[in-house]
């Protein structure tokens, strides 16, 4: 066989030559270029492409990181700040992955509550939410190690005061606790070890995400309408049209985060951890970060300690159960009137959820995190499973065209159209 | 879009401005280096290092500095190299294997008064007086508090004991502290005139150590209204294209 008998796809040579052999080509221009996207997706439907921008934007400041610090009890802390006053920029890449981190949390908790108001977890999408659930949790078990390694009072304490939770579990517990430690107490083999899962477990969530994508791209993307497409004008391609919306909304994203990065690198940081870490002095307040706190309140509300670890355990492992929960057939909320309303309240509620768990568990707090607990369960396992019974939908449009406002003023009629619907 | 962006910008400006302040019932003080185009004064900065030179570093570690850094405060190398000089530091071994004393050069780290932990807790009557690096970055309020703070001592209100050796400051946690007052009206002397009043040395060694605790704050403040430009731009741009291109979608 000779190469004059293999397929001309593209114009340039060396094109065809890689796509023959690997088709990968076709494959970008599928996935990437003709991928039909509904033509009403929101700017709520960007945050994806911005969770994937951030998540490289953290892994690439952090190899730079990684190569000034040094992963020892006591150095760490030092090398930090040398990081910060001697290493070129290296005050940029720390702010840049701190306040990343923070920023990656906010993005993807907008991603969750997009697709659980839109109803993005049902069928056929239930694998997409379930591996989308797996990258939340590895993104917390990344962050919090993230946080242990500057080796500040924080960094230190929250190690301790989270690993002790293992020790909980009957039997195994403590065993299992000096396991993950390599030590009776947080010390330098478990920072080493940190280090080393901090470094890997970014490349792991990257290869989750990937699967992420590839699940979403079978069925296509949800919107914000909940029904299926069913013709191609119902659609624009991925190229140049949501590119372009992505791109104006990863422009805004730069201004918000950049305002914070340089004019506020510290505003969601614990000023306990610009203090060396010291196992004799306990902090007033031990608190996690902020994006964590919502579990943190939900493991100090219950007053037994294995209680508490197991309901915050099955606060995230609830997520994961979520299209089997919900009943109703209508995706999306814009059509169900009642439990439109309990889905903004679970986020308010997880939003105050994660206030009180960044204050003292007492008094009106601990009373405010238990309500919270209490509704976060009863919304999964109750208002969930139930709440299709009693609610009558919105009947839904015939098609995306009939919603799609777009340029709406050339067509006065759609207004009517929807008022039918 | 265009109202939200013009909600963007306003926004914009009003976190920038909660992003430079902290809430709460902590006094603010003027900082020139505060603000958008915030710069430390370098005067300034050479009093406040004046200060801390001979009041607050007679128990005071700044481990994380290195003589050389001064250069940024506008001493010059030879006057950098004067000020290392004063200190000492043990160095060694030489070629006859032993460690030997030598005076301190621009490239080592600012010399901490007292040999380790233990020998400062036994000075300061068991309690240990923390290393002043980062010590604005690693107190709530910041500045502000380290200014409040360090003028915050006052006799102590009636029915209150305080402890043995403890003095009272309204602001620090519990009102009680082992650390004397260091700074009173004329505690040091100042070459170029200034009025060395308490509240002036005060806010001259905080300007200090606010520097000494993000040295980047000038560059980092000047760099971000670029970024945040060239996002402003670049958005401006896309924003155009976007609506043009999906004029065309109905």
């Amino acid at each position: 066989m000779s190469g004059n008998l293999e397929p001309r796809k593209y114009k340039n040579p060396f094109l065809n030559w890689i796509e023959f052999r690997l088709p990968i080509i076709s494959y970008f221009e599928r996935e990437y270029g003709d991928y039909p996207m509904p033509k009403n997706c929101n700017y709520f439907w960007s945050f994806g492409a911005l969770a994937t921008i951030t998540l490289m934007v953290m892994i690439l400041s952090g190899i730079f990181l990684a190569m000034n610090y040094t992963p020892h009890t006591d150095m760490a802390f030092d090398s930090v700040e040398r990081i910060m006053r001697d290493v070129n920029y290296g005050w940029l890449l720390r702010y840049i992955h701190s306040n990343g981190a923070a920023f990656f949390f906010i993005i993807v908790y907008i991603h969750i509550l997009r697709g659980m108001y839109y109803g993005s977890y049902k069928y056929p999408r239930e694998l997409n939410w379930i591996l989308g659930v797996f990258i939340y949790l590895l993104m917390m078990v990344t962050a919090f190690m993230g946080y242990v390694l500057p080796w500040g009072q924080m960094s230190y304490w929250g190690a301790t005061v989270i690993t002790n939770l293992f020790s909980a579990i009957p039997v195994i517990g403590e065993g299992l606790k000096t396991w993950l430690l390599g030590d009776y107490t947080v010390g330098n083999a478990t920072l080493n070890r940190f280090f080393a899962l901090h470094y890997v477990l970014p490349f792991v969530i990257l290869g989750v995400v990937g699967l992420h994508v590839a699940a979403v791209h079978v069925h296509g993307s949800n919107n914000p309408a909940g029904i299926d497409i069913k013709s191609k004008n119902d659609t624009v391609k991925f190229f140049p049209y949501m590119v372009m919306k992505d791109a104006l909304a990863t422009c805004i994203f730069g201004v918000i985060i950049s305002t914070v990065i340089f004019f506020g690198p510290n505003l969601m940081a614990e000023v306990d951890n610009y203090i060396p870490a010291d196992p004799l002095v306990t902090p007033a307040h031990i608190v996690p970060n902020w994006y964590l706190a919502p579990f943190y309140a939900i493991l100090r509300a219950i007053p037994d300690k294995l209680g508490g670890v197991v309901l915050m355990f099955g606060s995230i492992a609830i997520l994961f159960v979520l299209p089997w929960l919900d009943r109703s057939k209508v995706r999306s909320c814009n059509f169900r009137p009642i439990y439109k309303w309990f889905v903004m309240l679970f986020f308010i509620n997880f939003f105050v959820l994660g206030y009180v768990g960044m204050l003292p568990a007492e008094g009106l707090y601990l009373l405010i995190a238990r309500i919270g607990l209490v509704y976060y369960f009863g919304f999964f396992l109750i208002i969930t499973p139930f709440i299709h019974r009693i609610e009558t939908p919105i009947s839904l449009p015939m098609g995306i065209s009939d919603v799609y406002l777009g340029a709406g003023e050339k067509k006065p009629i759609l207004n009517s159209q929807k008022e039918i619907i | 879009m265009r109202f939200i962006i013009i909600i963007l910008l306003f926004l914009l400006s009003t976190s920038i401005s909660a992003a430079e302040s902290n809430s709460g019932q902590m006094p603010k003080h003027k900082w020139s280096f505060n603000g958008i185009t915030g710069t430390f004064d370098r005067a300034a900065l050479q009093r406040g290092f004046k200060v801390y030179k001979e009041v607050c570093a007679g128990c005071h570690s700044m481990k994380l500095l290195y003589y050389r850094d001064l250069i940024d405060i506008g001493f010059s190398e030879a006057e950098v190299k004067a000020i290392a000089a004063e200190y000492t530091v043990l160095d060694g071994p030489n070629d006859e294997g032993e460690m030997y004393e030598r005076d301190a050069r621009p490239a080592d780290r600012f010399v901490s008064p007292f040999a380790n932990d233990n020998e400062a807790r036994l000075s300061n009557n068991g309690a240990y007086p923390p290393d002043l690096s980062v010590i604005t970055k690693a107190r709530k309020y910041g500045e502000d508090y380290i200014y409040n703070f360090i003028l915050g001592y006052e006799e102590p209100p009636e029915g209150m004991e305080v402890g043995d050796g403890m003095y009272y400051n309204k602001w620090v946690g519990g009102n009680q502290i082992s650390m004397p007052q260091p700074i009173y009206d004329g505690s040091v002397d100042y070459d170029d005139g200034t009025d060395n009043n308490a509240q002036q040395l005060t806010e001259d060694v905080v300007t200090f150590l606010k520097w000494a605790a993000e040295p980047e704050l000038e560059v980092r403040k000047n760099l971000g209204v670029k970024v945040i430009l060239f996002f402003l731009v670049l958005g401006m741009v896309v924003y155009l294209a976007k609506n043009r291109l999906w004029k065309e979608v109905y």
